[in-house]
């Protein structure tokens, strides 16, 4: 298999093993605010040291870890939902339905979507479930494209068309006969775009507008870090690291799984 | 386009709850609820939301964004004044990028699977997953805190005043550093990998083999042959990388506390300064359809077939 994809495997089940059972791993509670304790280095005791609270930098982070690995596949989820249908009424229908909805991922397309992204966020009061639904809600504009581009080629396909002689009802050609068709690309996108999710969710907890304080997330411990650059490393440069390599891995993923997918690409390989 | 944006982003304002009278004068018993509708009625905020809006798009017309709901001053005028700034940092980074991304991508793809591509490809997929908010920390405390080699905030500082225009330039130049380094980093990682992949299947393609064949020089064959055809892909990906830019500005403007309309738009949403929100809003799409309209004016430029078409049509 793609050395690659085994890559970003290993780095995400351990980082869903370590989410899921937070509890057991973290060293002691995350919330927990200790005076005497306060901006320690990494130790035994404190991994990745503390912050300025005396809270426990390594007990936060691996709560965190639920909150961005949650967010990137919740959001996704909301964007496939609406990137699917839309893109697979747009391509199967054609004509009307096809223009209103191509004028809208243009509008998506053309909007600075952080800015809508933050603007709602306000608005709407900062909460993570808000966090999940807006960016899910913002970035379905690519996923519609390339589902609406393999619909387009497929319904002229022999076994859609042998489909609607027999009678089959739209709905029913459009998910269960060519949909299952169209999900490889679909699938890179898809694992392409939690990475994108998890940057959003860490830019907008940095800005305050994420996961709110006392609870961690990896955006807003580098808030709390940043005011300490000068002596406590550690609070900005461990939650950055788990950050990248949370999306360098969905995005080793995502492209290997392009790789393996995609035949004009394995062709070239040989 | 504009309109569908427009009306998207009014709605959301204006359906959410929290109300700008009480957002200025909530802190403040003293102010009365007459003093609150009679800011209201200033600011046509006690109407219903439809009406506010057709009146909106009504000024617009005549370019006027109306007045910021905080300091009173003509949202236009608070645009003009922060736009430079911004603008300044977008197209020095997309200049950068388009000078550094290209040679790598080109440079990668002719020699494949050397060392320098390798490495090169590591460093891409390392640049396209690193959060720009939190490189721009690192550089603020690597460049600015600890070699204090750059200015860590901040555009033109009060002593500028007193230097000649050279020093002037110098200092703008060296507080420009961070910021740009900060927006490009991302968008760079990932043009230098789609000119990689796109110089790849142009040089796969049969005119190369009959250049090959013919004995050309590989430079000659790279820089006459393959690159102007692989450029294609790439200058469309440019107009789709604009939004992702300005988004960028959002947040980076406000670490530098660069004085540029990214900051400006989120102290406008922190303070629920209605006006000055959509104004930023309009402008920001405007500058993305702008951008879409030069890389397809660019694409002509690279393109002679497209030029062709329109000739005959």
């Amino acid at each position: 298999m793609n050395k690659r994809i085994i890559f970003g495997l290993v780095v995400i089940l351990g980082m869903m093993i370590i989410a899921l059972f937070a509890p057991f791993i973290a060293q002691q509670d995350p919330l927990e605010i200790n005076h005497d304790a306060r901006l320690e280095p990494p130790s035994i005791n404190h991994l990745f040291g503390t912050d300025n609270l005396g809270r426990d930098t390594f007990s936060r982070m691996v709560y965190g870890s639920r909150i961005s690995l949650s967010v990137g596949f919740i959001a996704v989820l909301i964007s496939l939902g609406i990137g699917i249908s839309l893109g697979g009424l747009s391509g199967y229908y054609g004509g009307k339905v096809d223009g209103v909805i191509m004028r809208l991922v243009e509008i998506m397309y053309c909007f600075p979507t952080f800015f809508l992204i933050m603007m709602i966020i306000t608005f709407l009061g900062p909460s993570i479930v808000n966090v999940m639904i807006v960016i899910g809600l913002t970035s379905w504009a690519g996923l519609c494209r390339l589902v609406r581009a393999e619909f387009l080629t497929l319904r002229e396909r022999d076994f859609v068309h042998s489909a609607k002689v027999q009678g089959v009802s739209d709905m029913r050609i459009m998910f269960r006969h060519i949909l299952p068709n169209a999900m490889a690309p679909v699938y890179v996108s898809a694992t392409l775009s939690i990475g994108g999710a998890i940057l959003i969710e860490s830019a907008l907890s940095f800005l305050g507008l994420g996961v709110q304080i006392p609870n961690p997330s990896w955006g807003n411990i580098l808030t709390s870090g940043k005011n300490y650059m000068d002596y406590a490393w550690w609070l900005t440069v461990f939650p950055g690291f788990a950050i990248l390599f949370t999306v360098l891995s969905f995005n080793l993923i995502g492209e290997g799984l392009r790789e393996v997918l995609d035949p004009k690409l394995r062709e070239k390989r040989r | 386009m504009l309109l569908g944006i427009s009306i998207i982003m009014f709605a959301v304002m204006h359906l959410a709850p929290g109300d700008p009278a009480s957002i200025r004068y909530g802190m403040n018993p003293e102010v009365s609820q007459s003093a609150r509708s009679e800011f209201n009625r200033m600011y046509d905020l006690d109407k219903p939301v439809p009406v506010q809006y057709v009146l909106w798009i009504k000024r617009l017309i005549k370019l006027d964004f109306g007045r910021s709901l905080i300091d009173d001053r003509p949202v236009i005028e608070k645009i003009a004044e922060r736009l430079p700034a911004t603008l300044l940092i977008q197209v020095t980074s997309i200049i950068m990028i388009f000078c550094i991304a290209i040679p790598i991508g080109v440079y990668s793809a002719v020699r494949r699977n050397s060392l320098f591509d390798r490495v090169s490809t590591i460093i891409v997929f390392i640049g396209y997953a690193t959060p720009a908010f939190w490189l721009a920390l690192l550089m603020i405390f690597f460049f600015g805190v600890k070699l204090e080699w750059l200015p860590i905030s901040g555009m033109s500082p009060w002593y500028t005043l007193y230097m000649d225009n050279a020093g002037r330039i110098t200092d703008l130049v060296r507080h420009m550093i961070l910021p740009v380094v900060a927006t490009a980093f991302g968008s760079l990682a990932a043009l230098s990998r789609y000119s990689r992949s796109s110089m790849i299947e142009t040089m796969g393609e049969n005119y190369i083999l009959t250049a090959r064949a013919k004995g050309l020089p590989r430079q000659r064959i790279v820089i006459v042959h393959a690159l102007r055809n692989a450029l294609l892909p790439i200058v469309t990906i440019m107009g789709l990388t604009l939004p992702a830019l300005i988004s960028g500005s959002f947040i980076i403007e406000t670490i530098f506390s660069w004085p540029g309309m990214g900051r400006l738009g989120y102290e406008a949403i922190m303070t629920y300064d209605y006006p000055v929100v959509m104004g930023v809003g309009v402008i920001a799409t405007f500058l993305t359809l702008f951008g879409i309209m030069i890389s397809d004016i660019l694409y002509a430029v690279v393109d002679p077939r497209i030029r062709l078409e329109k000739n005959r049509g």
